[in-house]
């Protein structure tokens, strides 16, 4: 079986890069699924504020997920469900397998990694306590929530201010569960400042900052959940413990790019986002292999995986059409000062035609700051952000005018806070 | 004149404004910190007849899954909130339902009808 490009993950990241792809002139695309339908978790968020940056307009997730698969249907792109990618190497083999075809190795011209993420589970921050059932991550909860039918709880607490977390929040309160409040360990929540508004503040759910969850008691089902207050080295002070008596703990406390495949094939990863590293291409360290999406950095917004995912898709088809240029010495991001990582990591500044978008992460909560981007000692653009947190990636845009200019072999960002 | 600091929801930017109450015979609002126009009409409203979207889910018979997605045409007043999903309760729709479709029309007398996000 012979793809000239073949998407691994049809979500928003995989329908989007596909798209892009075939409107750049490849025909020869297959988009493989391991979930039953197209769509991605985008089915299962069926709250709004999705889509205001691509559509100008507000969607909730299953409509902006419908207009992506009915564009790839229009455009007549192949795709496979209920298959799982179990491997791809270096010579862009992808193996996959299915219960209609069985196992398949497909030969691709070129790959476009669009697996997303996954959630952080309990064991990966041992909470302690008995492993009473009712303990769920926030995503699995609004799985059977939204999408299942079933009620996960009537009482609960939810360990994590993520989106996932004060989206449930507001969701199992509709529904008519008593909410008791939104542990954050960090002092500042980790969610859009809109989902704290409309989602907490709308509901008088507290949000309980500098706080995490220290036992949680219960036999078959969770009976109690025990919380303190957290010193500046995030450890609990004893004597500050409180106790919620409720059957549900749910926890929103991060989520992790899903790079199996790509550890497997040997993609070179980035240790702080934990997504392979990337060029201004979104190709990885293996030549022809392209990402996008969560599965590169975890993106707040569906509307940057979009536009993420549209420029993997752009290059991916000028790599397979010949058309992408490999620079013996390309430039590299670096962050200062508090920007934590910046996407992409390296540049080739041949490759770009208009602009080249810088996507990055601050690693705490600054007010008043400029995002400097540098040459060197030389200043090349200064952006001003009245408020910078780590939960909102920022983006930066440099056209390639600017970026001809540049003497030095890297793209310097930094964060500069403004006197008062 | 009163002040208040309030957060636009209007999109995911989350800009940060403040409000000014002026009482000059009739009350009349200021607002600032707005990126958009879309802000200050937030904040307006917000002060005088704060209203939400609503979105949740429907019972559904024959589809691959066992709820469809629905959201409110256009946002119903805030008070109005739980009395909307009680009325969702009730609901049973069959599929096939296509996106956009309405499930009920004039929710509670209002002008708003509950619509289908997706296929089914």
């Amino acid at each position: 079986m012979n793809y000239d490009i073949v998407v691994i993950g049809g979500g928003p990241a995989g329908l989007a890069a596909a798209i892009e792809a075939k409107e750049n002139g490849v025909d020869n695309i297959l988009v493989i699924e391991r979930d039953r339908e197209l769509g991605g978790i985008l089915q299962q968020c069926i709250h709004n504020g999705f889509g205001l940056h691509v559509f100008k307009e507000e969607l909730t997730g299953p409509e902006y997920a419908e207009r992506f698969i009915e564009k790839l249907k229009e455009q007549g792109i192949e795709f496979k469900l209920d298959t799982m990618v179990l491997d791809i190497n270096q010579e862009k083999v992808v193996t996959a397998v299915n219960t209609v075809d069985g196992l398949l190795h497909i030969n691709a011209g070129a790959v476009v990694l669009a697996m997303g993420c996954r959630e952080r589970t309990r064991g990966a921050i041992n909470i302690p306590g008995t492993r009473a059932s009712g303990v769920f991550s926030a995503g699995t909860a609004q799985r059977f929530v939204n999408m299942e039918g079933y009620m996960v709880g009537k009482e609960v607490v939810i360990l994590g201010s993520g989106d996932i977390g004060l989206i449930m929040a507001r969701r199992m309160t509709l529904e008519g569960a008593k909410v008791h409040a939104v542990v954050e360990l960090m002092p500042f929540s980790g969610g859009l400042t809109r989902n704290i508004v409309q989602c907490l503040d709308d509901y008088n759910i507290p949000l309980l900052l500098s706080h995490t969850v220290v036992d949680v008691k219960g036999k078959d089902r969770v009976e109690e959940v025990v919380i303190a207050k957290v010193d500046d080295r995030r450890r609990p002070i004893p004597g500050t413990e409180q106790t919620f008596s409720c059957d549900t703990l749910l926890l929103s406390v991060g989520l992790i790019p899903e790079n199996e495949l790509s550890k497997s094939a040997g993609i070179k990863l980035d240790p702080i986002t934990g997504g392979p590293v990337v060029n201004e291409s979104m190709e990885t360290s293996i030549e022809g292999v392209f990402a996008c999406g969560n599965v590169v950095h975890v993106h707040d917004l569906v509307d940057w995986v979009t536009e993420e995912s549209r420029r993997a898709g752009k290059y991916a088809a000028r790599f397979v059409q010949k058309q992408l240029v490999v620079s013996k010495k390309p430039m590299e991001t670096k962050g200062e000062n508090g920007v934590r990582y910046i996407v992409p990591h390296k540049v080739q500044i041949e490759n770009i035609t208009d602009k080249l978008t810088l996507m990055l992460r601050v690693d705490n909560v600054y007010h008043n700051a400029k995002l400097v981007i540098k040459d060197g000692d030389k200043v090349i653009k200064s952006v001003k952000k009245r408020h910078l947190a780590p939960g909102e990636m920022e983006t930066i845009n440099l056209p390639a005018k600017d970026l001809a200019n540049f003497e030095g072999n890297d793209i310097i960002v930094s964060l500069q806070l403004e006197e008062e | 004149m009163m002040k208040q600091d309030m957060v636009c929801i209007a999109c995911p930017m989350g800009c940060k404004m403040e409000v000014s109450t002026i009482e000059n015979g009739k009350t009349s609002y200021n607002v600032s910190g707005n990126k958009c126009p879309r802000g200050e009409q937030y904040a307006v409203k917000e002060m005088t007849n704060p209203t939400r979207m609503i979105t949740s889910t429907v019972r559904l018979k024959n589809g691959h899954l066992a709820r469809l997605p629905v959201r409110t045409s256009d946002a119903i007043p805030k008070d109005k909130i739980f009395d909307c999903m009680k009325t969702l309760d009730e609901v049973q729709v069959s599929s096939p339902v296509k996106a956009g479709e309405v499930i009920i029309e004039k929710l509670m007398g209002l002008d708003i009808n509950i619509i289908a996000t997706r296929s089914m």
